[in-house]
This record gives structure tokens, sequence and C-alpha cells, in this order.
């Protein structure tokens, strides 16, 4: 067992584990020491004098975040030399700091303006000019107010630890040092905005954000951002209908203080001047608006015309809707539209990995895991790019707990910066370069392994398989791309698999045709497509088929509709997505963009315009069918509603694999593109793309 | 070269081969026992080596005064980590130049001194970081690095005893904080040059975090006399618990300025009125710093005191890095405050809050109250600032600012009043009938 030390602070008999600082023991007694530059999980700085405490038997005060706790130590906190202390270090700050609140972005949630209520002088004996320089813009995203800066260096170290990226610095000395960007006068980074976030004041600000309202006048709706597969939780500040920003800076949900410019900026696609508000209908070959009672009624018609003519009916479901959605489009394809022809664009192969792991628990890693667990090994991705939050997860790990890495990748990734082995490989060869890495595996306490879609298939087992001869604990994540990727296989998204990934045979049907073979069928009778874009890279066979688009824009597939129906964003609606690693988490509605319905809504129209009996389309009832049917997602609703995140198990069985060359794809999104809302995103458009070359030496 | 001449009343251990012919080379070296420690050394157990210089109560020469023997000791000998030497030849405090003139007389000194400290602790790399401004001292001592590779003083299997030493110089790039252990550290590193936090310290982990011995140029050049003539001999030269000799640098109002090496102990009023050949123009001596600016004023009175670490500290001061600034009665101290404080200002990093801020609101104030435009309350204000820095900084650079001017603050208050702007008295109400 760990040793620990006992100490006393103000008067508190504390025991705390040896090593413990003595700001984080006063912490454990519910006692603030407040600080600006100790930020928990980054390096130490005591540079910013303001957790100054007194110790017993020494002479000088010391600084609680460097301090190690002893045994014996008696330590007060708020002395009267104590306070005198942290009041003169305020003075201090506020001799060049402007006093600018009522214009500062930060005003209203500003750490240095909490201290100042709290231990500062109500004058000022400062009666000199004030230092200034000009404010500065780093990129589209990020600002910089030198004069607000109060020197905590929390920016530089958060860009160079936890993200790797070290784009900020330190410039000129004494009163002159400024924080200064990797370009020179601009910067060249993975623009996740961590250091506006974190930044105390208003030194660092967003491109965004900033000027544009007080803290106070948001609504805040913690969701998940609607993006990539990683699932951060996002909190979404709402004013008059309108997101303002997103961050994370309660740090709750799996993500931490986690966001990267997706989820932090990427939001602003909701508002794209070509986001569809009304329904579309094809008339003398052009797309023009009409109601939604017109739009529905011609769906259903023709949905039940084509059935009834005994024509196939394709469904192309969405890796961005959610799991309710994505159950209630299956359930209604099978039962209402008597079709088996239902896919979604697959970017990881998912259903190989839950078939290899048949008959064991807890194979399949969670964001946590990434962080805990002693090595990695990642395969074919880079995950700077496509996986920012994983990357975060898997730096800290290391940082903290020493994480041994392995990157068998095609060409350099940022994972090189501390992997114990980087191996590069010819693509296609990847597993054959880890295989040759037994020897150094098999020493490792324990693994945990990602792998992209270069490992598909029977490549899986294979992968699986050499995981089982380490001889040590193995865990797996299937990488994928988007926000409900996962979901979208777990809810049987699928055209030979139920949700839960049971056969479909359970339910007396013959497996249908794949994404692929639906677009290559000459007789297709209908093509209902819910939020995805087959059409971007690929054609449809079937000249004559009806084509019904839900969608938030007139992407290429839209534009070839009979019918197109507007769609809300992840952020206008209710729900649940599970993530890359098979964790649940509720989306929260943050807004409503007028004119659009959300997914679940068009189905529950659809339905009621069919007759058909699907069951109510209502987010909620939804779910607690899918918590009653499939397996793996019977989850304690109290922690989804509070905002956490909740492992599922998927089916821990056999499941019939019907693999076939080309069936997965990923997008290969990097950094600054998300597929279709990517597009629409000015935030991910403005800032300069450099995929690949932030890590080059 | 020499920039004064030699005084009789100097004790010339350090510096006894100033003024011969090429003191400068590894011939006129070797034939004034050069190298004879470092043979010594070379006979004797490492835990012996630094017996010897426990023994010899030699203190560091930087400023703080730690004694060197106890310093090296703290370097972990069975650490499998390398081993480092590092000289601190980051000579910045205002007043002090005794390094300068060390390194350019007798730069093998220096390096004799390196040698027996690698041998002490296992060393086999060391560093000089020579300060931005001493560049052409830089060549002195490369010039006498390469005599001691060619003649198998420094290289690989030294004199054929197996042991290796490489010696390389490095340049700092202006900044005074880097004069402090620390920060020179992470500037010879070639990181931006700002402290670190401590513990751990440099002698467990020090350049490169391995364990490392950094010591002031002058430590390293007493001690080849310590082992060669033994501690006791060097001991006996100065004042109990303050070994051997220390050079001063004495400047400002003094006939005679330059540097004498003189047994610490040695009386300052005699060293001003002796040595130095009393105050300029036979006017009266109104204070001292005592060891660079960075220390508290001795006013004219305080002075008559012993110059060891432990009778300036008693008077108030520190006897610091040795530069004695001779101040005569014509002097003014607000100018001289606001002088030191410019250069405090200049010189913050910028790391940590009090020092950063302190030092230019200090010397705002200065400035303003010397232009006349001061006000009453900005006396205490300059006291009260400075007593907020003090202690409470991230390094000793705050208190280098702030102690010297407390101390001119109050041990001058009067001159520091005199120049508030008159008031013009109002005896009674100004009323226009």
């Amino acid at each position: 067992m760990e040793r620990s030390v006992k100490l006393t602070i103000d008067g508190k008999r504390i025991e705390v584990p040896a090593g413990t600082l003595v700001i984080n023991a006063a912490k454990a007694a519910g006692i603030e020491i407040p600080a600006f530059c100790y930020y928990e999980g980054l390096a130490l700085q005591a540079a910013c004098r303001m957790c100054l405490v007194e110790v017993e038997k020494t002479p000088k005060l010391l600084t609680a975040c460097t301090l190690v706790a002893q045994d014996g130590m008696v330590v007060h906190t708020e002395t009267p030399a104590v306070v005198q202390a942290r009041k003169a270090m305020l003075e201090f700050l506020l001799t060049n700091h402007p006093l600018d609140c009522p214009v500062c972005d930060k005003g209203g949630e500003c750490e240095l303006q909490d201290m100042v209520f709290r231990y500062g002088a109500g004058e000022s004996r400062f009666l000199e000019q004030k230092v200034h320089t000009e404010e500065r813009q780093f990129s589209p995203l990020v600002y910089f107010d030198a004069p607000r800066c109060i020197l905590c260096y929390r920016c530089v170290r958060i860009c160079d630890e936890g993200l790797g990226v070290k784009a900020l610095g330190v410039v000129h000395r004494g009163v002159y040092t400024e924080i200064g960007p990797n370009r020179g006068d601009h910067l060249e980074c993975d623009e996740c905005g961590m250091c506006i976030d974190i930044c105390p004041v208003g030194a660092l600000t967003s491109g965004r954000y900033r000027y544009k309202t007080r803290p106070w006048e948001m609504e805040h709706v913690g969701t998940v951002c609607a993006h990539c597969s990683n699932g951060c939780k996002t909190t979404l500040g709402v004013r008059n209908g309108a997101i303002i920003r997103a961050n994370n800076r309660d740090r709750s949900g799996l993500n931490g203080e986690f966001l990267c410019i997706k989820g932090r900026f990427g939001f602003d696609f909701v508002e794209h001047p070509e986001r569809l508000r009304t329904p579309l209908v094809r008339e003398s070959g052009e797309l023009k608006p009409v109601s939604w009672v017109e739009a529905i009624g011609l769906v259903a018609r023709r949905f039940g015309e084509i059935r009834a003519a005994g024509a196939s009916i394709g469904v192309i479901g969405s890796s961005r809707t959610t799991n309710e959605e994505n159950y209630y489009l299956q359930k209604f394809a099978r039962q209402v539209l008597g079709t088996n022809h239902i896919d979604h664009h697959r970017t990881g192969d998912v259903v190989a990995l839950v078939d290899a792991l048949a008959g064991r628990t807890g194979a399949l890693a969670t964001t946590g895991d990434l962080y805990r667990m002693r090595a990695a090994l990642v395969i074919a991705s880079d995950l700077a790019q496509q996986q920012p939050f994983l990357a975060f997860q898997l730096r800290a790990n290391w940082r903290h707990h020493g994480l041994r890495l392995y990157a068998v990748t095609p060409g350099p990734v940022r994972e090189d910066q501390y992997a114990v082995r980087s191996v590069r490989c010819r693509p296609g060869e990847e597993l054959e370069a880890v295989e040759a890495l037994r020897a150094e595996l098999r020493n490792e306490a324990e693994l945990v392994v990602l792998f992209g879609d270069a490992i598909q298939g029977e490549k899986v087992h294979r992968l699986v398989a050499f995981g089982d001869s380490l001889g040590i604990p193995v865990k797996y994540v299937c990488l994928v791309d988007y926000a409900n990727s996962r979901g979208a296989a777990d809810m049987g998204l699928l055209p030979d698999l139920l949700p839960g990934y049971r056969p479909v045979s359970e339910a007396g049907l013959a497996p249908g045709m794949t994404l692929a073979e639906m677009l290559a069928a000459p007789d297709l009778g209908a093509l209902w497509v819910v939020g995805a874009n087959p059409l971007a890279r690929a054609s449809l066979a079937a000249e004559f088929a009806f084509v019904v688009v839900q969608d938030l824009f007139l992407t290429e597939t839209a534009r070839r509709a009979d019918v197109v129906l507007p769609a809300a964003s992840a952020y206008e609606k209710n729900g649940t997505v599970t993530n890359v690693c098979g964790e649940i988490q509720q989306l929260f509605k943050a807004l409503e963009i007028p004119g659009t319905k959300t997914d679940l809504e068009i189905f529950g129209l659809l339905a009621r315009a069919m007759r058909a009996d699907t069951g109510p389309a209502q987010p909620a009832k939804v779910f607690e069918e899918i918590r009653r049917t499939v397996p793996g997602y019977n989850v304690a609703l109290p922690i989804l509603a509070a905002g956490g995140a909740v492992p599922s198990s998927p089916l821990n069985g056999r499941v019939p694999v019907n693999w076939r060359p080309g069936l997965i794809r990923s997008a290969r999104d990097t950094l600054f593109t998300s597929g279709s809302l990517g597009r629409y995103s000015q935030a991910l458009n403005s800032v300069t793309e450099a995929p690949g070359e932030l890590y080059r030496g | 070269m020499l920039y004064n001449e030699p005084h009789p009343l100097e004790v010339r251990v350090l510096t006894r081969r100033f003024g011969l012919p090429n003191s400068q080379s590894i011939d006129t070296y070797l034939a004034t026992e050069g190298y004879v420690g470092f043979r010594k050394a070379l006979e004797m157990p490492p835990e012996r080596i630094i017996e010897e210089v426990k023994i010899s109560n030699l203190r560091g020469r930087g400023g703080a005064g730690f004694p060197a023997g106890l310093k090296w000791s703290f370097v972990p000998r069975e650490s499998p980590l390398p081993k480092y030497v590092v000289v601190n030849a980051d000579e910045g405090e205002p007043g002090t130049c005794k390094d300068r003139v060390l390194m350019e007389n007798d730069p093998h000194q220096l390096i004799e001194g390196m040698l027996i400290a690698a041998r002490a602790v296992g060393a086999e790399t060391g560093y000089i970081y020579v300060r931005g401004e001493y560049r052409y001292i830089i060549d002195t001592l490369d010039r006498a690095i390469a005599e001691a590779y060619a003649r198998g003083y420094l290289g690989r299997n030294i004199l054929g005893t197996g042991m290796n030493f490489d010696v390389y110089t490095h340049t700092g790039a202006g900044s005074y904080e880097c004069g402090e252990e620390s920060a020179l550290l992470e500037s010879l590193e070639g990181k931006r040059g700002q402290p670190r936090i401590r513990p751990p310290f440099p002698a467990v982990s020090g350049a490169f975090g391995c364990p490392t011995v950094l010591n002031n140029v002058e430590t390293f050049c007493a001690v080849p006399a310590i082992l060669r003539d033994g501690g006791a001999a060097f001991a006996a030269l100065g004042t109990p618990r303050n070994g051997g000799t220390r050079l001063f640098a004495l400047s400002g109002h003094i006939n005679r300025p330059g540097v004498y090496e003189l047994p610490m102990g040695f009386n300052l009023l005699r060293m001003i009125e002796e040595v130095g050949g009393g105050v300029r123009g036979g006017r009266k001596l109104k204070a001292v710093i005592p060891g660079g600016t960075s220390c508290p004023v001795l006013k004219a009175e305080e002075c008559d005191v012993a110059m060891d670490f432990d009778s300036v500290a008693k008077a108030g001061s520190m006897l610091g890095s040795g530069g004695v600034i001779i101040m005569d009665e014509t002097t003014d101290m607000v100018k001289v405050a606001v002088r030191v404080m410019r250069f405090y200002e200049h010189e913050s990093c910028g790391w940590c809050v009090p020092c950063r801020e302190g030092t230019i609101w200090l010397r705002k104030i200065l400035e303003r109250l010397d232009a006349g435009r001061g006000q009453s309350s900005d006396i205490d204000l300059i006291a009260e600032v400075s007593r907020n820095m003090l202690g409470r900084t991230f390094c000793p650079l705050g208190d280098a600012a702030a102690m010297p001017t407390i101390s001119y603050v109050e041990k001058f208050r009067e001159e520091f009043e005199a120049r508030l702007p008159k008031k013009i008295p109002v005896e009674a109400p100004l009323v226009v009938v």
C-alpha cells in the first residue's frame, strides 16, 4: 500500500498519500488555496505566488503548489501574513493589468476578478503609466491581448504538454514578457482553443466569441459534440436561440477540459445560410419548396406504391443521428417498408471486432482505459488528426503514468514524439509489422490496441488472435469516424444484423444489400437516405429510383433527391449517441432551427402517414425500448441524465460476419474537416489546413 | 591584463600569477606549481578531496557563501547518471569584476579547479558558462583548454590515470538572471533563462537532469591552492568559518579602484583607506555597498566591519560577490536607488509576479520622485512595495531588488523627503472681497 503522511492544515488533521502537494492536500480537506499558475495535470510553475502559505517552523511563506506534504507539517492558509501576501500579489498583478472588465470577454468568469473580489484592495496605489501593447490576432480563432495576461503559462503548458504541439512560447523578459505564437506573428497549430479556455483571464480570446455577449446572458447546455466519434462533452453557450460558443470549462464529461477545434468552434454549421429550412420536392426537374404536410404525404404515398409494386427499397442511415433515430429507422424499414436493404457508411469494422471478441467481457477499452492502461498500440491511424481526444488521453497517460506507446503507421504521427517504438510500414502491411513486435509487446503488463480501417474483416480476427498470443490482458478500440458511427452499427443499420449484432435470420429475414450494392442496383425502386451523402463519391445506378433525403444541407445526394426533408442537427435534439469506445451519452437540445424537424420526428410523421404502428417517436420512449431489447444498452439512466457516459457492452456471442472488400472505408477526415458538416463550418474553413505538418521534425 | 597595481596588503593566493609574463599559458602555469593540486587529488580518494575542501572553509564566492565542500558532498557519486561540473562565469552583479580578471590572467587555475571537482564527484564533462559580454574571455579560455588537452590534462585517460574529462565554454546571452544557478542550467541546456523550482538542487538534478557541481569562478579557482597547500592552510588565511582570501573589486569614489585579493575578514574601512587609497578627492565617506548592488547599503558609520560573510550579515548587509562600491558625501542616494532599480527592472526575467511587476513599479515611483513629482506617501510606498516582494519571489532576484531599496529609503529617508515638491503654505483662506 502507498505510504501516507499526516499533516495539519488550518487546524484540520489530514492524511494524504506521500508525495501529495499541500495545495491538493488542502483541497481534499475542503480548503481552497488560490492559485493562477497551478493547474492540475500540468507541470508546476510556482510563478504566480498566490498560493503562499504559512508553515510552522519555516521563516518564509512557501508556495503550496510546490510544497510536498510531510508528516507533522502544520500549515496555515488564511493567516494575516498569508492574506496580506495574496493582497500584495493581486496588487502587483493589477498594476499593469487593464481594468477593462466591462468589455472583457472574461468579465464575470475571470479568475483574477474573483480573486480581487475576495482579497483585493478597493483602491489602487499605482499612479504610473501602465505598460500597454496592442491586441494581436494569432489566428482566425485565437486573439491575444498581452496587457491582460498575468503570465501563468497555462496556455504554454497545455499546448506543449497536453497537445504536444508547442505552438505557444514565451518571448521578451521582465514586465515585457509575452506569450508568443510559434510562427512569429501567427499560430500554426491544431487551433483547438485549449489555450483560450485554460486562460484564467481575458488574455487569450476566441475569434468566434469575442465581444459577442456577457457570459451570464447565455444559457449553458451540456451536450455531445456533433463531429467525430470521440464523443466529447461540449457545453454550448446559447443566447437568443443561437450558439455563441462551446467549451468545457467545467471539466465535466469523459473529455474533461479537452475539446478540439470541431468541438469548440465547429458548431457554426448550424446557422449556415445554406441550411435547409423547408422541405423540397422535385417538380419538372427542379426542387421546389413545399409544406411538411405535402412532402410527408408524397413520401408516404410513393413508399406505399413502390412497396406494393414489389420494387426494392434501399435505406441508408446516418453515422451522426442518435441511437433512437437509428433504431427507429431500421425498425421502420424492416417492419413498415419490409426491406432489409439497410446500411450506413461504415468507417471501421466494429462488427468483426464484436465477433472476434465473442465470449469475453471487458475487452473493449473505454476512453478512461486509454488514460490508465500501461501500454498502447496504435495501428494505422493518425490519432492527432482523426481521433483528437483519444490522442490527448494517451498523451496524458504518458505524462502522468508513463504510458508505453507503440505506433505502427504508414507515415509520421504525433505519437512518435513519445512512443517507445515507432514503426513505419507500407499500407496494407500493418498487421505484419504489428506481429513483428510480438517479443516486445509480450513484456508489457497490459495493452490497449487502437486500429483503424486498415484492419478489417479477417485481419481483425488475426489481430485479436495476436493479442491473445501475447499472454497479457489486451483491450481494443475499433476506430470509427463520426459522432454515432458506433451507434449506427450497434442499432442495426446493417443489412445482415439487427440491433445488438443479432443475425437477421432471427427475425426470419434474409440479408439485404449493402450500401455499395444498393447504389449499384439498376432496379432499385426507392432510396431513402437519412443524414448521409453517399453520392459524394459514387453514383446511383437506378436512374428512376425515388430518392428521399433527410439532411441539413443540399448535399450531392440531396441534389439528386425527389424529396428533401430538412433535418435538425445533433445540437437541436435530445437522444443518445455512442462514441468510438462504446460509451453512451445523452444529447441535450440547445436550440431549434425553424423549419427543421429531427429525424425521429420525421420518422414519426411518416409512420403516421403510412398508418404504421412503430411506437411513439419520442427519444425517451424509444430509448426505453432500446434498453429492453438491445444487448448491452440496459444502462443506468440517471448517469446519462446527469451528462455522464456509460459504457455499453455489445452482444457476447458470435456474429455472422459478411465481410467483402470495399465494405469499410474511413472518410480520412483531418482535424479541420468533418464530412459534410465541416464544409459548412466557417470556423473550420477559416484555418490553414496543415495536416501532418505540425509534427514533422 | 591587469587593471590596477597590486597592493602590499594583498595576500596573493588566487592572483599569485597575475603580472607574470604569459600568465595565461600552461608553461607559466606549470612553472608555478600549476596542476600540483590536481596531481595530488589524483592520489586521493574522492571523499578525501571533498573533506579537504570542507576543512578549507571555502564558501561560495558567487555571493550566497554556501560552504563549497558541503555542496560537493551532496552529489550522489553512486548515481548511474553522468555528472557535470559547471562553472558560473556569468559575472553580472554591478560592481563585481573579479571572475573576469581570474579568467583573463590565469585560466588554467580555473581548469585545474574544475578537474579537482570532477575527480571528487566523478564527472567527465565540464562547462564554463561565460557571461555574454565576456565573449573575448572565451578565446582566452578556449586557448587554455586547447593547451590542457595538448598536455594531457584534459580529454581521455588524463595523465595516464584513466580519468576522462572534457571542458566546453558556453556563452550566455546577456541576462543577469542566468547567473542564478538554475537559470544558468536552463540557459546552458538551450532553454529560456528562467530559474527552476528547487528542490531538487543542482547537486542532485542539475545540467540535463544529472548531478552537477555548480560553483562560481572564484570558488573553483581557490580549489587548486587548497589541494596543493592543504585545506587547513587555506582556512588559516581567513577567519573562523570563512576560509581563505577573497577578491574584492573596489569601485566608485575611491582613489585606487581595482581588484584586490585580501584575507577574509579584512576590515572594510581599512580596505577603503589603505588598499583603495581613500575616498576620491579627500571627501567624506557617505556609504558603501559591500558586495554588489543587491546588498543593502552601509552608512559610513556602519563601515567598521570585518569583510566576511558572517560579520557583514551581522551589520545588516551581505558580503555578496565582493563588489565594493564606495560613495562619497556628494552622492545623491535617490539617484543611486533609481539607477539600481533600473538595473533590476531590466534584468527581471518576468517569471514570477512580485519581481516582474514590483521592479518596474519601484523604478517608476523612484524616477517620478527623483524628477520632483513625488508625493509624501511615495516614500512609504517604496518601502512597502519592496517588502511585498521580499521573500516572496521565485528566485533571489526579487530580494536583490527589494533589500537594497529598503535600505536606501530607511537609511537616507531625509534625502527622499527633500525630493518632494515644496508645499505652498496656505496661511489663511484666500478670499476675494
